[in-house]
C-alpha cells in the first residue's frame, strides 16, 4: 500500500504522473483512489494530486501527515504540502524553482533554502535533477515521468506496468520520449539506494 | 464487466450511457464540466453544450417529454440560472426518465460561492441521491432513471469536487439499455395554467410519500454497526472520512436523502445516546434528524464552510468522542504536524495567473491606463484582479457584467460625491460568458439608453473550465461545423449605436478605442478578439532582454506576466514561457527587447 502526494505547479502534468501511478497500482491488483484538481487552479496555480492504494481505500484524500511519499515537481510546491506526509515517508524533490507572481514581482520572498527545509522534515529525501533529464530525454515537458522513474525504484512493481501505462495515458508522439525519461528516472533512483 | 479507475463524472457518463440516455445537455462549469465531455465520446448520444444551464434543463424536459431518458447536468451556480424551470418541472412530471446532475464545490476550488444544492431538491421536492465514490455514481445513474419512471418525477444526483474528480476503482458493463416511450399529448398535465398547477401540486405532494417508502429501501442506504458508543449518520464523500477517521465508529451511510429514510434513521438511533452528523456545507442532514427529535451534534463542532477531510473530521469529533468511549482520540489517531515555522506566514503563495501570452493582458492593460470602473463576469479575465493589473471592480456572477455597468453608470450620473466617474464605466465579459447570460442585459442598456460601453473579450472558446466550444465557436460538443455566432452582427441587431473590433495584442490602439468609446456619448461594444493562446499557439517566435538596453525601469512588469522577471539590473524573460505576444515590446522605453524567430 501507498499514500501517494504529487505536488506542483499547473501545467507541469502532476495530474498525467498522478494518473499513471494509480492505473500502474491498479493493474497490480490494488483498490485505488486519486484526487486531482482542474479548472481555475490549473492556471500556473499550485496544483496537488493525491493517489492511494491499499486493499481497501477509503478517503481520496490523504489525511495530513499519512503521506508516504512526496514527488515534488517544484520546491515552494513540495514544502507546501510537506505536512501531508509522515516523518518516516520519502520525499523525491526536483531541484527546480519556479517563482510565483507575488516573488517575480518582489511582494514576497522565495525560501532560500528549501531543499534544506524539506530535509529538515522528511530525512529520506532524494533531489533529482528531472529538468535537465527530461531534456536528455528529447523533452522538458517529460519531467513527470523523471519523477515517476525515481518513485519506481522505492516500490516492487515491475517496469513492464509502469510502461505499459505511460504508453496508455500518455498521448501520442510524447510516449516514447516519456518512457525514456521514466527509465532515467529509474536508473537514477535504482543508482541512489 | 470491466473494472475501470474513473473519475464520478466518468462514472456518471458511463451510468448514463448504461441508462440509454438519448439527450444530455449542459453549460461547462467545474467540477461538472467532464460529464458531458465524456458522454460526447461515445458518438450515438445527442449531446449538447447548451447556451447556459437554463436552457440546457429545458431542452432535457423537452426531451424527456419526448420519450427519451435525459440528462441535464452543470455546477451548483448553474442551477440558480436553471431554477426556473427546475421549481416547475415537478408539476409537469415527466415521460422517459430525467436526471439532473449537480456538482457542489465545497471549498470553492472553482466557483464564486460555495452554496449547498441539497436544498434545490427539497425545495423542489425532487428526490434526491448522493454517491459516495465512483462506483456508486455509475449504478445511481441507473437507480435515478428508475425512480424517474416509476414516480412520474425528475430525480437529482448530487456530486461533490471530490467526487467528480477523484478517480476510484468501477466495475461497469459494456451493454446500453434501450428506452423509447411514445409521446402522447396531455395538457391539464403538461401545461401549468394555475387551473392546472392546483390540480398538479397535490400530486407532488403526494408523491413524496411514496419516495420516502423508497428511501427507506435503497440499496446505497448502509447501516454498518460496530461500536455500540458511537453512531455517526452521513452520505456522500463525506462517509469516506467519516470511515477513515473513526474506524471503530458505526455509521449510517445514506445514497437517499430526500426525502429522507426516517424509519432506517430511527432505527440507527435507537442504539445511540447521541448520534454525530458528518456532512460538508450546510445543516442540512443535521436538520432533517433535528426535525425528527433527536439528539444530535453536527455543526457545533464540523466547519460550515470550506471542504471536510479525515483530518478535519477526527480534530472535530474526536474529542466528544472520546467522551463518550473513553477510547483515546475517539479512535482518532492525532497526526503529526509539523513545525509551523517552515509552513503558513513563510511560503509566498502562488495564485492562478493569466498565462503568457493571454489576449486579456492587453486589454487589461490598456483599460487601466483608461482609468474605468470595470465590472466584470466570471472567466480567466477575473484574474485580473491580482496586482499588478487589477483590471476589475466587482464580479458576481455570469452575465451579471452588464447589468452591473448599467446600475453603476445610472448611480454616478445621479450622484453628487461620484460625479466625476460618470461615463467611464466599463463591463468586460467573455465570449462565452456573454452568450450565456450578457445579451439580455445588453438589450437593456440599449432600450433604457445607457451610455455605457461592453468589452467582449473574445478568445474562442471557453477557456477557464478547458477550452469547450460555444455558439459562436462553429463546432459544436460532438465535433461538427455549425453556424458561429456573429457577435458584431447581434449587437447591431441588438441596437448597439457603436460596435468595434480591436486586437488586444496591438496596446496603443486598444487603448484608443477604449478612451474614444469610453468619452462617446453612446452605447458601445468593443470586441476585444484574439483566440485563447494555449489554442493557438504562435511559431515559437520570443523575446529576450539586451541587458546593456535595459534601465531596470520595471515598466513590462506591470503587464503581470509570469515569463518576464527581474534579475539584478535588467528585466529579464523566460524563453521557454514566453509566446512572442510583444507586449513587453511595445511598453518598454529603452527597446530592450529584442525577438527571436523560433525557426533560428
Amino acid at each position: 500500500m501507498a499514500d501517494v502526494i504529487l505536488a506542483g505547479v499547473g501545467g507541469q502534468g502532476c495530474i498525467l504522473s498522478a494518473r499513471i501511478a494509480a492505473e500502474t497500482a491498479l493493474n497490480m491488483g490494488y483498490d485505488v483512489k486519486t484526487s486531482e484538481v482542474h479548472g481555475m487552479a490549473q492556471r500556473g496555480g499550485s496544483v496537488v494530486c493525491m493517489v492511494r492504494w491499499s486493499e481497501e481505500v477509503r478517503s481520496p484524500l490523504i489525511p495530513c501527515g499519512a503521506a508516504d511519499f512526496i514527488l515534488a515537481f517544484e520546491l515552494l510546491e513540495g514544502l507546501r504540502y510537506l505536512e501531508y506526509v509522515s516523518r518516516e515517508g520519502a520525499a523525491i524533490v526536483n531541484n527546480y524553482q519556479l517563482d510565483p507572481l507575488p516573488v517575480l514581482r518582489g511582494d514576497e520572498i522565495y525560501p532560500e533554502d528549501a531543499l534544506e527545509d524539506i530535509h529538515s522534515i522528511i530525512p529520506r529525501m532524494m533531489v533529482v535533477q528531472a529538468r535537465e533529464m527530461a531534456i536528455e530525454a528529447g523533452n522538458v515537458r517529460a519531467a513527470g515521468s523523471v519523477l515517476l522513474g525515481v518513485f519506481s525504484s522505492f516500490l516492487d512493481f515491475p517496469v513492464d506496468a509502469w510502461e505499459e501505462s505511460i504508453l496508455r495515458l500518455v498521448p501520442g508522439k510524447a510516449r516514447e520520449v516519456n518512457r525514456k525519461a521514466f527509465t532515467l528516472g529509474r536508473q537514477a533512483g535504482r543508482a541512489s539506494s | 464487466m470491466k473494472r475501470s479507475l474513473m473519475s464520478g463524472n466518468e462514472a456518471v457518463a458511463a451510468g448514463a450511457y448504461a441508462a440509454g440516455v438519448r439527450v444530455a445537455a449542459a453549460y461547462p462549469g467545474t467540477p461538472s464540466t467532464e460529464i458531458l465531455e465524456e458522454l460526447s465520446k461515445y458518438g450515438d448520444i445527442y449531446c449538447e453544450w447548451s447556451p447556459n444551464e437554463k436552457v440546457a434543463l429545458e431542452v432535457a424536459i423537452g426531451s424527456c417529454l419526448g420519450g427519451a431518458r435525459s440528462l441535464a447536468a452543470m455546477k451548483h451556480v448553474g442551477l440558480n440560472v436553471a431554477a426556473d424551470p427546475w421549481m416547475t418541472l415537478p408539476l409537469i412530471g415527466v415521460n422517459a426518465g430525467f436526471l439532473l446532475v449537480i456538482a457542489d464545490d465545497p471549498g470553492m476550488h472553482s466557483s464564486q460561492n460555495e452554496q449547498d444544492s441539497r436544498y434545490y431538491a427539497r425545495m423542489a421536492k425532487v428526490p434526491l441521491l448522493e454517491p459516495a465514490d465512483s462506483q456508486e455514481a455509475y449504478e445511481m445513474v441507473a437507480e435515478a432513471f428508475t425512480l424517474s419512471e416509476r414516480y412520474d418525477t425528475p430525480v437529482m444526483l448530487r456530486i461533490e469536487t471530490r467526487i467528480s474528480h477523484s478517480r476510484t476503482v468501477v466495475e461497469h458493463r459494456e451493454e446500453r439499455m434501450e428506452v423509447d416511450l411514445p409521446y402522447e399529448r396531455d395538457a391539464v398535465k403538461r401545461v401549468m395554467i394555475p387551473g392546472h398547477a392546483r390540480l398538479r401540486h397535490p400530486v407532488v405532494i403526494e408523491r413524496l410519500a411514496h419516495l420516502e417508502r423508497e428511501a427507506e429501501s435503497f440499496r446505497f442506504n448502509r447501516m454498518e454497526l460496530k461500536s455500540s458508543r458511537v453512531g455517526i449518520v452521513t452520505s456522500g464523500v463525506c462517509y469516506q472520512y467519516a470511515r477513515e477517521a473513526f474506524p471503530e465508529a458505526s455509521i449510517l451511510k445514506l445514497g437517499f436523502i430526500y426525502p429522507l429514510p426516517e424509519k432506517l434513521i430511527r432505527e440507527f438511533a435507537s442504539h445511540f445516546r447521541r448520534l454525530f452528523i458528518v456532512e460538508e456545507l450546510e445543516p442540512y442532514l443535521e436538520e432533517g434528524l433535528k426535525a425528527l427529535g433527536l439528539d444530535v451534534v453536527g455543526k457545533s463542532r464540523i466547519p460550515r464552510d470550506g471542504e471536510l477531510n479525515p483530518t478535519v473530521v477526527g480534530e472535530s469529533l474526536g474529542e466528544m468522542i472520546e467522551m463518550d468511549t473513553g477510547v483515546q482520540g475517539g479512535g482518532w489517531s492525532r497526526p503529526w504536524h509539523a513545525p509551523e515555522a517552515v509552513f503558513d506566514s513563510r511560503l509566498p503563495g502562488r495564485p492562478p495567473v493569466m498565462c503568457p501570452g493571454c489576449p486579456h493582458r492587453g486589454l487589461f492593460y490598456a483599460l487601466g491606463r483608461c482609468k474605468a470602473v470595470p465590472a466584470s463576469d466570471i472567466g480567466c479575465y477575473t484574474l485580473s484582479v491580482l496586482p499588478p493589473l487589477e483590471g476589475i471592480d466587482c464580479q458576481v456572477c455570469m452575465g451579471a457584467s452588464v447589468g452591473m455597468a448599467l446600475g453603476l453608470e445610472r448611480a454616478f450620473a445621479s450622484s453628487e460625491v461620484n460625479r466625476a466617474k460618470a461615463g467611464s464605466v466599463v463591463g468586460v465579459l467573455g465570449d462565452s460568458t456573454f452568450i450565456h447570460g450578457g445579451i439580455t442585459g445588453l438589450i437593456d442598456m440599449v432600450y433604457n439608453r445607457t451610455l455605457s460601453t461592453i468589452i467582449i473579450l473574445d478568445n474562442r472558446t471557453t477557456a477557464m473550465t478547458g477550452f469547450q466550444d460555444h455558439p459562436g465557436t462553429g463546432r459544436t460538443i460532438m465535433g461538427e461545423e455549425t453556424y458561429a455566432l456573429d457577435l458584431e452582427k447581434l449587437a447591431r441587431a441588438i441596437g448597439v449605436d457603436s460596435v468595434r473590433v480591436v486586437d488586444p495584442w496591438d496596446l496603443d490602439e486598444t487603448e484608443k478605442v477604449i478612451r474614444e468609446e469610453m468619452g462617446a456619448p453612446h452605447t458601445s461594444v468593443i470586441i476585444s478578439r484574439r483566440p485563447c493562446v494555449m489554442l493557438e499557439r504562435t511559431a515559437g517566435d520570443y523575446y529576450e532582454v539586451e541587458e546593456d538596453e535595459c534601465n531596470a525601469c520595471g515598466r513590462c512588469l506591470r503587464l503581470g506576466c509570469p515569463a518576464l522577471v527581474m534579475r539584478g539590473e535588467s528585466a529579464s524573460i523566460d524563453c521557454e514561457l514566453c509566446t512572442g505576444c510583444s507586449l513587453c515590446f511595445q511598453l518598454c522605453r529603452q527597446k530592450a527587447m529584442r525577438k527571436v524567430s523560433g525557426n533560428g
